[in-house]
Protein backbone atom coordinates (compact mmCIF):
# COMPACT_ATOMS: atom_id res chain seq x y z
CA UNK A 1 0.00 0.00 0.00
CA UNK A 2 2.80 2.47 1.03
CA UNK A 3 4.55 1.74 -2.53
CA UNK A 4 1.51 2.65 -3.97
CA UNK A 5 1.42 5.97 -2.85
CA UNK A 6 5.02 6.81 -2.56
CA UNK A 7 5.24 6.14 -6.45
CA UNK A 8 2.92 7.20 -8.77
CA UNK A 9 4.42 5.72 -11.80
CA UNK A 10 5.34 3.12 -10.84
CA UNK A 11 1.53 2.36 -9.64
CA UNK A 12 0.79 3.05 -13.47
CA UNK A 13 3.43 0.74 -14.56
CA UNK A 14 1.73 -1.87 -12.41
CA UNK A 15 -1.84 -1.04 -13.57
CA UNK A 16 -0.39 -1.82 -17.17
CA UNK A 17 1.17 -4.98 -16.37
CA UNK A 18 -2.01 -6.36 -13.70
CA UNK A 19 -3.83 -5.27 -17.14
CA UNK A 20 -1.66 -7.14 -19.94
CA UNK A 21 -1.44 -10.74 -16.98
CA UNK A 22 -5.41 -10.32 -16.85
CA UNK A 23 -5.95 -10.11 -20.97
CA UNK A 24 -3.27 -12.62 -21.35
CA UNK A 25 -4.86 -14.96 -18.81
CA UNK A 26 -8.14 -14.45 -20.65
CA UNK A 27 -6.99 -14.33 -23.87
CA UNK A 28 -9.49 -16.76 -25.27
CA UNK A 29 -12.61 -14.40 -24.00
CA UNK A 30 -11.23 -11.15 -24.98
CA UNK A 31 -9.36 -12.26 -28.25
CA UNK A 32 -12.38 -11.86 -31.01
CA UNK A 33 -11.22 -14.63 -33.08
CA UNK A 34 -8.97 -17.72 -33.42
CA UNK A 35 -5.30 -16.85 -33.59
CA UNK A 36 -4.58 -20.21 -35.91
CA UNK A 37 -7.57 -19.74 -38.37
CA UNK A 38 -6.61 -18.85 -41.50
CA UNK A 39 -8.48 -17.01 -43.85
CA UNK A 40 -7.30 -16.62 -47.29
CA UNK A 41 -10.15 -14.41 -48.95
CA UNK A 42 -9.36 -11.90 -46.15
CA UNK A 43 -5.21 -11.55 -46.16
CA UNK A 44 -3.69 -8.98 -45.35
CA UNK A 45 -6.43 -6.48 -45.13
CA UNK A 46 -5.51 -2.93 -43.22
CA UNK A 47 -7.03 -2.05 -40.45
CA UNK A 48 -10.92 -2.13 -40.32
CA UNK A 49 -14.03 -2.75 -38.40
CA UNK A 50 -13.61 -6.18 -38.71
CA UNK A 51 -10.09 -6.86 -38.48
CA UNK A 52 -9.56 -4.09 -35.86
CA UNK A 53 -6.07 -4.09 -36.46
CA UNK A 54 -6.06 -5.67 -39.43
CA UNK A 55 -4.90 -9.55 -40.91
CA UNK A 56 -1.38 -10.85 -41.87
CA UNK A 57 -0.72 -13.12 -44.94
CA UNK A 58 -2.39 -15.69 -43.83
CA UNK A 59 -5.64 -13.80 -42.99
CA UNK A 60 -5.17 -14.51 -39.41
CA UNK A 61 -6.97 -11.70 -36.91
CA UNK A 62 -3.75 -9.30 -35.86
CA UNK A 63 -5.38 -8.24 -32.65
CA UNK A 64 -5.96 -11.62 -31.40
CA UNK A 65 -2.51 -12.95 -32.50
CA UNK A 66 -1.16 -9.87 -30.38
CA UNK A 67 -3.27 -11.34 -27.45
CA UNK A 68 -2.26 -15.06 -27.69
CA UNK A 69 1.23 -13.55 -28.35
CA UNK A 70 1.27 -11.63 -25.25
CA UNK A 71 0.43 -14.24 -23.34
CA UNK A 72 3.10 -16.63 -25.11
CA UNK A 73 5.71 -13.84 -24.11
CA UNK A 74 4.69 -13.44 -20.65
CA UNK A 75 4.84 -17.17 -19.75
CA UNK A 76 8.05 -17.36 -21.28
CA UNK A 77 9.92 -14.39 -19.50
CA UNK A 78 8.52 -14.87 -15.85
CA UNK A 79 9.02 -19.05 -16.59
CA UNK A 80 12.59 -18.17 -17.90
CA UNK A 81 13.10 -15.54 -14.42
CA UNK A 82 11.98 -18.37 -11.91
CA UNK A 83 14.06 -20.51 -13.67
CA UNK A 84 17.28 -18.76 -14.23
CA UNK A 85 17.04 -17.11 -10.84
CA UNK A 86 15.74 -20.36 -8.36
CA UNK A 87 18.90 -22.42 -10.28
CA UNK A 88 21.32 -18.63 -9.80
CA UNK A 89 19.59 -18.82 -6.24
CA UNK A 90 20.85 -22.47 -5.49
CA UNK A 91 24.19 -22.17 -7.01
CA UNK A 92 25.18 -19.19 -5.56
CA UNK A 93 24.19 -20.28 -2.11
CA UNK A 94 26.10 -23.80 -2.27
CA UNK A 95 28.93 -22.27 -3.90
CA UNK A 96 29.32 -18.95 -1.44
CA UNK A 97 28.61 -21.75 1.70
CA UNK A 98 31.11 -24.27 0.42
CA UNK A 99 33.80 -21.91 -0.62
CA UNK A 100 37.05 -24.00 -1.59
CA UNK A 101 37.29 -24.97 -4.71
CA UNK A 102 34.02 -25.88 -5.73
CA UNK A 103 33.47 -22.39 -5.41
CA UNK A 104 36.68 -21.62 -7.53
CA UNK A 105 35.13 -23.48 -10.60
CA UNK A 106 31.94 -22.07 -10.22
CA UNK A 107 33.47 -18.80 -10.43
CA UNK A 108 35.52 -19.75 -13.58
CA UNK A 109 32.47 -20.98 -14.82
CA UNK A 110 30.19 -18.03 -14.03
CA UNK A 111 32.49 -16.00 -15.88
CA UNK A 112 32.72 -18.17 -19.14
CA UNK A 113 28.79 -17.95 -18.99
CA UNK A 114 28.20 -14.02 -18.23
CA UNK A 115 31.23 -13.11 -20.63
CA UNK A 116 28.93 -14.35 -23.93
CA UNK A 117 26.99 -11.65 -25.13
CA UNK A 118 23.03 -12.80 -23.90
CA UNK A 119 21.04 -13.20 -26.92
CA UNK A 120 23.87 -15.11 -28.23
CA UNK A 121 24.21 -17.64 -25.63
CA UNK A 122 20.31 -17.90 -26.19
CA UNK A 123 20.51 -18.51 -29.68
CA UNK A 124 23.30 -21.11 -29.42
CA UNK A 125 21.27 -22.63 -26.59
CA UNK A 126 18.17 -22.69 -28.37
CA UNK A 127 19.32 -24.27 -31.86
CA UNK A 128 21.32 -26.68 -29.12
CA UNK A 129 17.99 -27.98 -27.42
CA UNK A 130 15.97 -28.16 -30.96
CA UNK A 131 13.00 -25.58 -31.45
CA UNK A 132 10.41 -25.43 -28.70
CA UNK A 133 8.67 -23.38 -26.22
CA UNK A 134 10.53 -25.14 -23.55
CA UNK A 135 13.93 -24.68 -25.58
CA UNK A 136 13.32 -20.79 -25.26
CA UNK A 137 12.51 -20.99 -21.55
CA UNK A 138 15.52 -22.71 -21.03
CA UNK A 139 17.68 -20.60 -23.26
CA UNK A 140 16.35 -16.97 -21.88
CA UNK A 141 16.45 -19.08 -18.21
CA UNK A 142 20.37 -19.73 -18.58
CA UNK A 143 21.47 -16.01 -19.02
CA UNK A 144 19.63 -14.91 -16.02
CA UNK A 145 21.73 -17.68 -14.69
CA UNK A 146 25.07 -15.64 -14.09
CA UNK A 147 23.56 -12.09 -12.48
CA UNK A 148 21.44 -14.02 -9.87
CA UNK A 149 24.19 -16.55 -8.51
CA UNK A 150 26.41 -13.20 -8.69
CA UNK A 151 24.46 -11.37 -6.45
CA UNK A 152 23.62 -14.41 -4.19
CA UNK A 153 26.73 -15.50 -3.46
CA UNK A 154 28.07 -11.82 -2.51
CA UNK A 155 25.10 -11.93 0.06
CA UNK A 156 26.44 -15.81 1.00
CA UNK A 157 29.43 -14.58 2.11
CA UNK A 158 28.80 -11.63 4.62
CA UNK A 159 25.68 -13.84 5.78
CA UNK A 160 27.79 -16.77 6.56
CA UNK A 161 30.10 -14.46 9.18
CA UNK A 162 27.08 -13.48 11.24
CA UNK A 163 26.22 -14.81 14.87
CA UNK A 164 22.96 -16.80 13.87
CA UNK A 165 24.39 -18.98 11.47
CA UNK A 166 27.24 -19.75 13.80
CA UNK A 167 24.80 -20.54 16.44
CA UNK A 168 22.98 -23.03 14.24
CA UNK A 169 26.17 -24.62 13.34
CA UNK A 170 27.13 -24.98 17.46
CA UNK A 171 23.17 -26.66 17.90
CA UNK A 172 24.78 -29.10 15.14
CA UNK A 173 22.49 -28.13 11.84
CA UNK A 174 24.15 -29.62 8.83
CA UNK A 175 25.11 -28.07 6.18
CA UNK A 176 22.54 -28.45 3.69
CA UNK A 177 20.09 -27.14 6.85
CA UNK A 178 21.88 -24.02 7.57
CA UNK A 179 22.02 -23.17 3.70
CA UNK A 180 18.29 -23.74 3.23
CA UNK A 181 16.91 -22.16 6.67
CA UNK A 182 19.28 -19.56 7.65
CA UNK A 183 21.36 -18.49 4.55
CA UNK A 184 18.73 -18.63 1.54
CA UNK A 185 16.33 -16.60 3.19
CA UNK A 186 18.45 -13.83 3.29
CA UNK A 187 18.92 -13.43 -0.74
CA UNK A 188 15.20 -13.52 -1.17
CA UNK A 189 15.16 -9.44 -1.00
CA UNK A 190 17.86 -8.75 -3.45
CA UNK A 191 17.32 -11.22 -5.71
CA UNK A 192 13.75 -10.67 -6.00
CA UNK A 193 14.72 -6.88 -6.92
CA UNK A 194 16.78 -8.26 -9.60
CA UNK A 195 14.16 -10.61 -11.10
CA UNK A 196 11.99 -7.73 -11.44
CA UNK A 197 14.40 -5.26 -12.89
CA UNK A 198 14.86 -8.52 -15.57
CA UNK A 199 11.85 -9.18 -16.41
CA UNK A 200 11.47 -6.50 -19.03
CA UNK A 201 15.03 -8.17 -20.48
CA UNK A 202 13.36 -11.31 -20.25
CA UNK A 203 10.44 -10.04 -22.74
CA UNK A 204 12.90 -8.43 -24.93
CA UNK A 205 14.69 -11.45 -25.54
CA UNK A 206 12.33 -13.40 -26.29
CA UNK A 207 10.92 -11.06 -28.86
CA UNK A 208 14.44 -10.99 -30.29
CA UNK A 209 14.97 -14.63 -30.67
CA UNK A 210 11.40 -15.31 -32.02
CA UNK A 211 11.89 -12.54 -34.48
CA UNK A 212 15.31 -14.04 -35.74
CA UNK A 213 13.61 -17.34 -36.27
CA UNK A 214 14.85 -19.45 -33.34
CA UNK A 215 12.46 -18.51 -30.54
CA UNK A 216 8.80 -19.92 -30.37
CA UNK A 217 8.42 -21.77 -33.47
CA UNK A 218 5.15 -20.20 -35.61
CA UNK A 219 2.14 -20.91 -36.17
CA UNK A 220 2.34 -20.91 -32.80
CA UNK A 221 1.71 -16.69 -32.57
CA UNK A 222 4.74 -14.08 -30.45
CA UNK A 223 5.24 -10.66 -30.38
CA UNK A 224 8.44 -11.46 -31.55
CA UNK A 225 7.87 -14.12 -34.48
CA UNK A 226 4.97 -11.92 -35.94
CA UNK A 227 7.74 -9.32 -36.62
CA UNK A 228 9.96 -11.96 -37.98
CA UNK A 229 7.00 -12.94 -40.53
CA UNK A 230 7.32 -9.23 -41.84
CA UNK A 231 10.76 -9.99 -42.72
CA UNK A 232 9.99 -12.02 -46.30
CA UNK A 233 7.57 -9.35 -47.30
CA UNK A 234 10.35 -6.75 -46.81
CA UNK A 235 9.71 -5.00 -50.23
CA UNK A 236 5.82 -4.20 -49.59
CA UNK A 237 5.37 -4.48 -45.53
CA UNK A 238 1.84 -4.13 -44.54
CA UNK A 239 2.76 -1.97 -41.78
CA UNK A 240 0.29 -2.78 -39.50
CA UNK A 241 1.87 -6.04 -38.94
CA UNK A 242 4.78 -3.82 -37.91
CA UNK A 243 3.48 -0.85 -36.16
CA UNK A 244 1.22 -2.96 -33.82
CA UNK A 245 3.07 -5.64 -32.58
CA UNK A 246 5.99 -3.49 -31.81
CA UNK A 247 3.59 -1.17 -29.63
CA UNK A 248 2.85 -4.37 -28.13
CA UNK A 249 6.58 -5.32 -27.09
CA UNK A 250 7.73 -1.66 -26.34
CA UNK A 251 4.80 -1.18 -24.33
CA UNK A 252 4.89 -4.17 -22.18
CA UNK A 253 9.02 -3.93 -21.66
CA UNK A 254 8.32 -0.13 -20.71
CA UNK A 255 5.98 -1.09 -18.08
CA UNK A 256 7.65 -4.07 -16.84
CA UNK A 257 10.77 -1.69 -16.45
CA UNK A 258 9.37 0.96 -15.22
CA UNK A 259 7.87 -1.46 -12.13
CA UNK A 260 11.24 -2.88 -11.59
CA UNK A 261 12.74 0.45 -11.26
CA UNK A 262 10.30 2.19 -8.91
CA UNK A 263 9.90 -1.73 -6.30
CA UNK A 264 13.68 -0.85 -6.17
CA UNK A 265 13.33 2.93 -5.57
CA UNK A 266 11.41 1.50 -2.86
CA UNK A 267 12.84 -1.12 -1.57
CA UNK A 268 16.03 0.36 -1.88
CA UNK A 269 15.00 3.90 -0.37
CA UNK A 270 18.67 5.48 0.32
CA UNK A 271 19.67 7.09 -3.14
CA UNK A 272 16.30 9.00 -2.86
CA UNK A 273 16.47 9.65 1.00
CA UNK A 274 20.13 11.32 -0.29
CA UNK A 275 18.44 12.83 -2.88
CA UNK A 276 15.59 14.69 -1.43
CA UNK B 1 50.45 -1.48 -15.33
CA UNK B 2 52.47 -3.79 -17.93
CA UNK B 3 52.51 -7.01 -15.62
CA UNK B 4 48.72 -6.20 -14.99
CA UNK B 5 48.33 -6.67 -18.60
CA UNK B 6 49.71 -9.78 -18.74
CA UNK B 7 48.26 -11.17 -16.11
CA UNK B 8 44.87 -10.32 -17.32
CA UNK B 9 45.93 -11.83 -20.56
CA UNK B 10 47.06 -15.10 -18.96
CA UNK B 11 43.60 -14.99 -17.22
CA UNK B 12 41.47 -14.66 -20.67
CA UNK B 13 42.84 -18.01 -21.51
CA UNK B 14 40.49 -20.82 -19.55
CA UNK B 15 37.78 -18.36 -20.03
CA UNK B 16 38.06 -18.42 -23.75
CA UNK B 17 38.86 -22.45 -23.20
CA UNK B 18 35.85 -22.75 -21.33
CA UNK B 19 33.40 -20.95 -24.40
CA UNK B 20 35.27 -23.71 -26.89
CA UNK B 21 33.96 -26.45 -24.40
CA UNK B 22 29.99 -24.79 -23.73
CA UNK B 23 29.80 -24.30 -27.90
CA UNK B 24 31.27 -27.84 -28.41
CA UNK B 25 28.99 -29.44 -25.60
CA UNK B 26 25.36 -26.86 -26.90
CA UNK B 27 26.06 -28.50 -30.59
CA UNK B 28 27.45 -31.68 -29.91
CA UNK B 29 25.50 -33.38 -26.94
CA UNK B 30 22.49 -31.40 -26.56
CA UNK B 31 19.88 -33.46 -28.12
CA UNK B 32 18.78 -31.30 -31.58
CA UNK B 33 21.95 -32.50 -33.25
CA UNK B 34 21.74 -30.44 -36.53
CA UNK B 35 22.47 -32.81 -38.85
CA UNK B 36 19.21 -34.67 -37.38
CA UNK B 37 17.50 -31.80 -38.37
CA UNK B 38 18.36 -31.45 -41.60
CA UNK B 39 17.88 -34.74 -42.19
CA UNK B 40 14.32 -34.99 -40.95
CA UNK B 41 13.59 -31.06 -41.88
CA UNK B 42 14.05 -31.79 -45.91
CA UNK B 43 10.71 -32.24 -47.34
CA UNK B 44 11.07 -35.43 -49.69
CA UNK B 45 13.77 -34.92 -52.27
CA UNK B 46 16.03 -33.77 -49.21
CA UNK B 47 15.45 -35.91 -46.84
CA UNK B 48 18.48 -38.14 -45.89
CA UNK B 49 18.42 -42.14 -45.85
CA UNK B 50 20.20 -43.36 -42.27
CA UNK B 51 23.38 -44.87 -44.84
CA UNK B 52 23.51 -41.12 -46.55
CA UNK B 53 23.25 -39.50 -42.88
CA UNK B 54 26.49 -41.59 -41.32
CA UNK B 55 28.30 -41.13 -44.51
CA UNK B 56 27.88 -37.18 -44.10
CA UNK B 57 28.56 -37.37 -41.14
CA UNK B 58 31.69 -39.32 -41.54
CA UNK B 59 32.77 -36.67 -44.29
CA UNK B 60 32.33 -34.01 -41.41
CA UNK B 61 34.17 -35.91 -39.13
CA UNK B 62 31.27 -36.26 -36.86
CA UNK B 63 31.72 -40.27 -36.54
CA UNK B 64 34.90 -39.54 -34.31
CA UNK B 65 34.79 -39.52 -30.95
CA UNK B 66 34.10 -36.08 -29.23
CA UNK B 67 37.61 -35.52 -27.92
CA UNK B 68 39.09 -35.63 -31.20
CA UNK B 69 36.02 -33.67 -32.43
CA UNK B 70 37.16 -31.11 -30.21
CA UNK B 71 40.71 -31.46 -30.54
CA UNK B 72 40.23 -31.15 -34.28
CA UNK B 73 38.24 -28.07 -34.44
CA UNK B 74 40.40 -26.37 -31.94
CA UNK B 75 43.46 -27.11 -34.15
CA UNK B 76 41.76 -25.74 -37.07
CA UNK B 77 41.25 -22.84 -35.46
CA UNK B 78 44.82 -22.14 -34.23
CA UNK B 79 45.61 -22.41 -38.07
CA UNK B 80 43.25 -19.59 -38.93
CA UNK B 81 40.89 -22.15 -40.75
CA UNK B 82 37.34 -21.73 -39.41
CA UNK B 83 36.70 -24.57 -42.34
CA UNK B 84 33.33 -24.48 -44.34
CA UNK B 85 29.90 -23.69 -44.59
CA UNK B 86 28.02 -26.92 -44.89
CA UNK B 87 25.81 -25.03 -47.63
CA UNK B 88 28.65 -23.41 -49.83
CA UNK B 89 32.55 -23.54 -50.28
CA UNK B 90 33.59 -20.00 -49.34
CA UNK B 91 35.70 -20.76 -46.52
CA UNK B 92 34.29 -19.51 -43.59
CA UNK B 93 37.02 -16.89 -42.73
CA UNK B 94 36.55 -14.84 -46.04
CA UNK B 95 33.13 -14.41 -45.45
CA UNK B 96 33.42 -13.37 -41.73
CA UNK B 97 35.92 -10.96 -42.91
CA UNK B 98 33.99 -9.84 -45.47
CA UNK B 99 31.00 -9.34 -43.20
CA UNK B 100 32.87 -8.08 -39.99
CA UNK B 101 33.68 -5.32 -41.85
CA UNK B 102 30.27 -4.04 -41.98
CA UNK B 103 29.42 -4.84 -39.02
CA UNK B 104 32.34 -3.68 -37.14
CA UNK B 105 31.72 -0.11 -38.36
CA UNK B 106 27.75 -0.44 -37.70
CA UNK B 107 29.28 -1.42 -33.37
CA UNK B 108 31.95 1.27 -33.77
CA UNK B 109 29.25 4.35 -34.93
CA UNK B 110 26.90 3.10 -32.23
CA UNK B 111 29.25 3.37 -29.63
CA UNK B 112 30.44 6.76 -30.94
CA UNK B 113 26.92 7.82 -31.25
CA UNK B 114 25.76 6.52 -28.09
CA UNK B 115 28.55 8.74 -26.34
CA UNK B 116 28.05 11.31 -28.48
CA UNK B 117 24.14 11.68 -27.17
CA UNK B 118 24.37 9.55 -23.70
CA UNK B 119 26.76 11.37 -21.63
CA UNK B 120 25.90 14.83 -22.54
CA UNK B 121 21.87 13.41 -21.82
CA UNK B 122 22.94 12.54 -18.69
CA UNK B 123 24.92 15.68 -17.51
CA UNK B 124 21.91 17.84 -18.27
CA UNK B 125 19.53 15.83 -16.95
CA UNK B 126 21.81 15.48 -13.19
CA UNK B 127 22.30 18.96 -13.03
CA UNK B 128 18.96 20.25 -13.89
CA UNK B 129 16.96 18.11 -11.91
CA UNK B 130 13.79 18.25 -12.05
CA UNK B 131 13.90 20.97 -14.69
CA UNK B 132 11.85 20.67 -17.71
CA UNK B 133 14.96 19.53 -19.76
CA UNK B 134 15.31 16.26 -16.80
CA UNK B 135 11.57 15.45 -17.67
CA UNK B 136 12.69 15.23 -21.40
CA UNK B 137 15.70 13.43 -21.07
CA UNK B 138 14.55 10.89 -18.78
CA UNK B 139 11.50 10.49 -21.14
CA UNK B 140 13.49 9.48 -23.90
CA UNK B 141 15.47 7.48 -21.60
CA UNK B 142 12.73 5.26 -20.54
CA UNK B 143 11.29 5.17 -24.00
CA UNK B 144 14.57 3.80 -25.41
CA UNK B 145 15.41 1.22 -22.95
CA UNK B 146 11.86 -0.08 -24.04
CA UNK B 147 12.02 -0.01 -28.00
CA UNK B 148 14.04 -2.86 -29.37
CA UNK B 149 16.41 -1.67 -31.73
CA UNK B 150 15.41 -4.20 -34.50
CA UNK B 151 11.92 -2.40 -34.42
CA UNK B 152 13.14 0.88 -35.10
CA UNK B 153 14.97 -1.14 -38.07
CA UNK B 154 11.98 -2.41 -39.46
CA UNK B 155 9.82 0.39 -39.03
CA UNK B 156 12.83 2.90 -40.54
CA UNK B 157 12.36 0.42 -43.37
CA UNK B 158 9.07 0.45 -43.66
CA UNK B 159 8.87 4.53 -43.52
CA UNK B 160 11.42 4.33 -46.27
CA UNK B 161 9.79 1.84 -48.59
CA UNK B 162 6.46 3.40 -48.20
CA UNK B 163 7.32 7.09 -48.27
CA UNK B 164 10.63 7.58 -50.54
CA UNK B 165 9.97 3.93 -52.18
CA UNK B 166 13.91 3.74 -51.21
CA UNK B 167 15.32 0.84 -48.78
CA UNK B 168 19.21 0.67 -47.28
CA UNK B 169 21.65 -1.33 -50.28
CA UNK B 170 21.86 -4.94 -50.09
CA UNK B 171 25.21 -5.51 -51.26
CA UNK B 172 28.52 -4.66 -49.30
CA UNK B 173 30.34 -1.58 -50.78
CA UNK B 174 33.92 -1.20 -49.67
CA UNK B 175 34.27 2.55 -47.23
CA UNK B 176 36.97 3.33 -49.21
CA UNK B 177 35.91 3.00 -52.58
CA UNK B 178 32.25 4.22 -52.39
CA UNK B 179 31.63 5.75 -48.89
CA UNK B 180 28.29 7.46 -49.62
CA UNK B 181 26.69 4.16 -50.44
CA UNK B 182 28.46 2.63 -47.56
CA UNK B 183 27.45 4.98 -45.10
CA UNK B 184 23.74 4.34 -46.94
CA UNK B 185 24.20 1.33 -45.32
CA UNK B 186 25.62 1.08 -42.15
CA UNK B 187 24.41 4.53 -40.63
CA UNK B 188 20.39 3.29 -40.14
CA UNK B 189 21.50 -0.46 -38.28
CA UNK B 190 24.29 2.60 -35.91
CA UNK B 191 21.24 4.90 -35.45
CA UNK B 192 19.03 1.91 -34.25
CA UNK B 193 21.90 0.37 -32.07
CA UNK B 194 23.46 3.61 -30.94
CA UNK B 195 20.02 4.99 -29.75
CA UNK B 196 19.63 1.94 -27.13
CA UNK B 197 23.15 2.84 -25.81
CA UNK B 198 22.92 6.04 -25.75
CA UNK B 199 19.92 5.43 -23.03
CA UNK B 200 21.48 2.94 -21.04
CA UNK B 201 24.60 5.58 -20.96
CA UNK B 202 22.78 8.34 -19.58
CA UNK B 203 20.87 6.60 -17.25
CA UNK B 204 24.34 5.38 -15.98
CA UNK B 205 25.70 9.00 -16.41
CA UNK B 206 22.37 10.98 -14.42
CA UNK B 207 22.68 8.39 -11.42
CA UNK B 208 26.53 8.37 -10.90
CA UNK B 209 26.67 12.38 -11.02
CA UNK B 210 23.91 13.14 -9.05
CA UNK B 211 25.60 10.78 -6.36
CA UNK B 212 29.28 12.99 -7.41
CA UNK B 213 27.22 16.56 -6.82
CA UNK B 214 26.74 15.73 -3.03
CA UNK B 215 30.35 14.72 -2.40
CA UNK B 216 32.51 16.59 -0.02
CA UNK B 217 34.73 17.46 -2.98
CA UNK B 218 32.38 19.08 -5.13
CA UNK B 219 31.19 21.43 -1.59
CA UNK B 220 35.10 21.79 -1.30
CA UNK B 221 35.35 23.13 -4.96
CA UNK B 222 32.58 25.48 -5.09
CA UNK B 223 33.37 26.82 -1.90
CA UNK B 224 36.70 27.80 -3.49
CA UNK B 225 34.72 29.51 -5.61
CA UNK B 226 35.44 27.79 -9.24
CA UNK B 227 32.59 28.43 -11.33
CA UNK B 228 29.69 25.58 -11.65
CA UNK B 229 30.87 24.70 -15.03
CA UNK B 230 34.45 24.21 -13.67
CA UNK B 231 33.04 21.95 -10.82
CA UNK B 232 30.94 19.63 -13.35
CA UNK B 233 33.56 19.70 -16.17
CA UNK B 234 36.63 19.02 -14.09
CA UNK B 235 36.06 17.51 -10.80
CA UNK B 236 32.71 15.68 -11.06
CA UNK B 237 33.05 13.98 -14.15
CA UNK B 238 36.01 12.54 -13.83
CA UNK B 239 34.88 10.70 -10.90
CA UNK B 240 31.59 10.01 -12.68
CA UNK B 241 33.06 8.40 -15.77
CA UNK B 242 34.51 5.44 -14.20
CA UNK B 243 30.81 3.76 -13.75
CA UNK B 244 29.68 4.65 -17.36
CA UNK B 245 32.78 3.33 -18.25
CA UNK B 246 31.79 -0.03 -17.20
CA UNK B 247 28.19 0.54 -18.45
CA UNK B 248 29.74 1.10 -21.64
CA UNK B 249 31.80 -1.95 -21.59
CA UNK B 250 28.84 -4.18 -20.30
CA UNK B 251 26.65 -2.53 -23.06
CA UNK B 252 29.34 -4.33 -25.49
CA UNK B 253 27.74 -7.66 -25.15
CA UNK B 254 24.18 -6.40 -25.31
CA UNK B 255 25.18 -4.68 -28.79
CA UNK B 256 26.32 -7.87 -30.58
CA UNK B 257 23.68 -9.49 -29.67
CA UNK B 258 21.44 -6.75 -30.48
CA UNK B 259 23.59 -6.33 -33.47
CA UNK B 260 21.97 -9.88 -34.80
CA UNK B 261 18.41 -8.45 -34.80
CA UNK B 262 19.14 -5.10 -35.69
CA UNK B 263 21.23 -6.23 -38.72
CA UNK B 264 18.24 -8.60 -40.14
CA UNK B 265 15.86 -6.59 -39.65
CA UNK B 266 17.58 -3.39 -41.98
CA UNK B 267 18.64 -6.03 -43.84
CA UNK B 268 22.47 -5.40 -44.14
CA UNK B 269 24.86 -8.43 -44.73
CA UNK B 270 26.95 -8.15 -41.37
CA UNK B 271 28.37 -10.78 -39.18
CA UNK B 272 25.16 -11.32 -37.43
CA UNK B 273 22.74 -11.45 -40.26
CA UNK B 274 25.46 -14.69 -41.33
CA UNK B 275 24.75 -16.25 -37.79
CA UNK B 276 21.16 -16.15 -38.13
CA UNK B 277 21.21 -17.08 -41.62
CA UNK B 278 23.86 -20.06 -40.14
CA UNK B 279 21.09 -20.67 -37.82
CA UNK B 280 17.93 -21.18 -39.70
CA UNK B 281 19.61 -23.32 -41.97
CA UNK B 282 20.94 -25.11 -38.96
CA UNK B 283 25.04 -24.94 -40.38
CA UNK B 284 26.56 -25.93 -37.55
CA UNK B 285 30.21 -25.01 -38.64
CA UNK B 286 29.26 -21.60 -39.01
CA UNK B 287 27.39 -20.92 -36.02
CA UNK B 288 30.09 -22.72 -33.75
CA UNK B 289 33.04 -20.82 -35.26
CA UNK B 290 30.74 -17.34 -35.33
CA UNK B 291 29.69 -17.49 -31.55
CA UNK B 292 33.17 -18.27 -30.51
CA UNK B 293 34.40 -15.10 -32.39
CA UNK B 294 31.62 -13.08 -30.81
CA UNK B 295 32.54 -14.93 -26.91
CA UNK B 296 36.09 -13.98 -27.49
CA UNK B 297 35.32 -10.58 -28.90
CA UNK B 298 32.91 -9.84 -25.55
CA UNK B 299 36.15 -11.01 -23.59
CA UNK B 300 38.41 -9.08 -25.20
CA UNK B 301 36.38 -6.09 -24.45
CA UNK B 302 36.13 -6.72 -20.90
CA UNK B 303 39.62 -7.16 -20.61
CA UNK B 304 39.92 -3.57 -22.72
CA UNK B 305 37.26 -2.07 -20.25
CA UNK B 306 39.34 -3.15 -17.13
CA UNK B 307 42.63 -1.61 -18.21
CA UNK B 308 40.91 1.88 -19.29
CA UNK B 309 40.01 1.96 -15.27
CA UNK B 310 43.35 2.90 -14.86
CA UNK B 311 43.63 5.07 -17.18
CA UNK B 312 40.40 7.14 -15.96
CA UNK B 313 41.31 7.01 -12.47
CA UNK B 314 44.91 7.19 -11.00
CA UNK B 315 43.49 5.86 -7.73
CA UNK B 316 43.50 2.45 -9.01
CA UNK B 317 46.87 1.18 -9.43
CA UNK B 318 46.64 -2.52 -10.68
CA UNK B 319 50.06 -4.63 -8.99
Amino acid sequence: MRFFRSSPLGTAAALLVVVAVVVAAFAGQVAPYDPLRNDYTAARQPPSAQHLLGTDSLGRDVLSRIIYGLRISLIVSVASIALGVSFGVVWGVTSGYAAGRFDLLSQRLIEVLSSFPTLILAMLLSVGLGPGLGTVIVAVGVTQVPLATRITRSVVLSVKQTQFVEAARCLGATPARIMARQIAPQCVAPVAVVATLNLGAAIFAEAALSFLGVGVPPPTPSLGNMLGGVLAQSFQPPWWLVIFPGTAIAVTVLAANLLGDSLRDFLDPKLIARLG
Amino acid sequence: MQRYLVRRLVLAVPTIFGITVLIFVAMRVLPGDPLAVIANEGQGQYRLTGDELAAARASLGLDLPLPQQYLSWMADVARGDLGHSFWNTEPIRDTVARRGAVSLEIALAAVALSWLIGVPAGILSATHRNAWSDYTVRLFMTLFLAIPSFWIGLSAVLVLVLAFSWRPPLVITDLVQDPLKNLQMVIGPAIALGLGLAAGLARMTRSTILEALFDDYVRTARSKGLRERAVVGRHVMRNALLPVVTTSGAAMGALLGGAVATETAFGVPGLGSYLVAALNARDWMVIQNLVLIYGTIAVLVNMFVDLSYAWIDPRIRYS
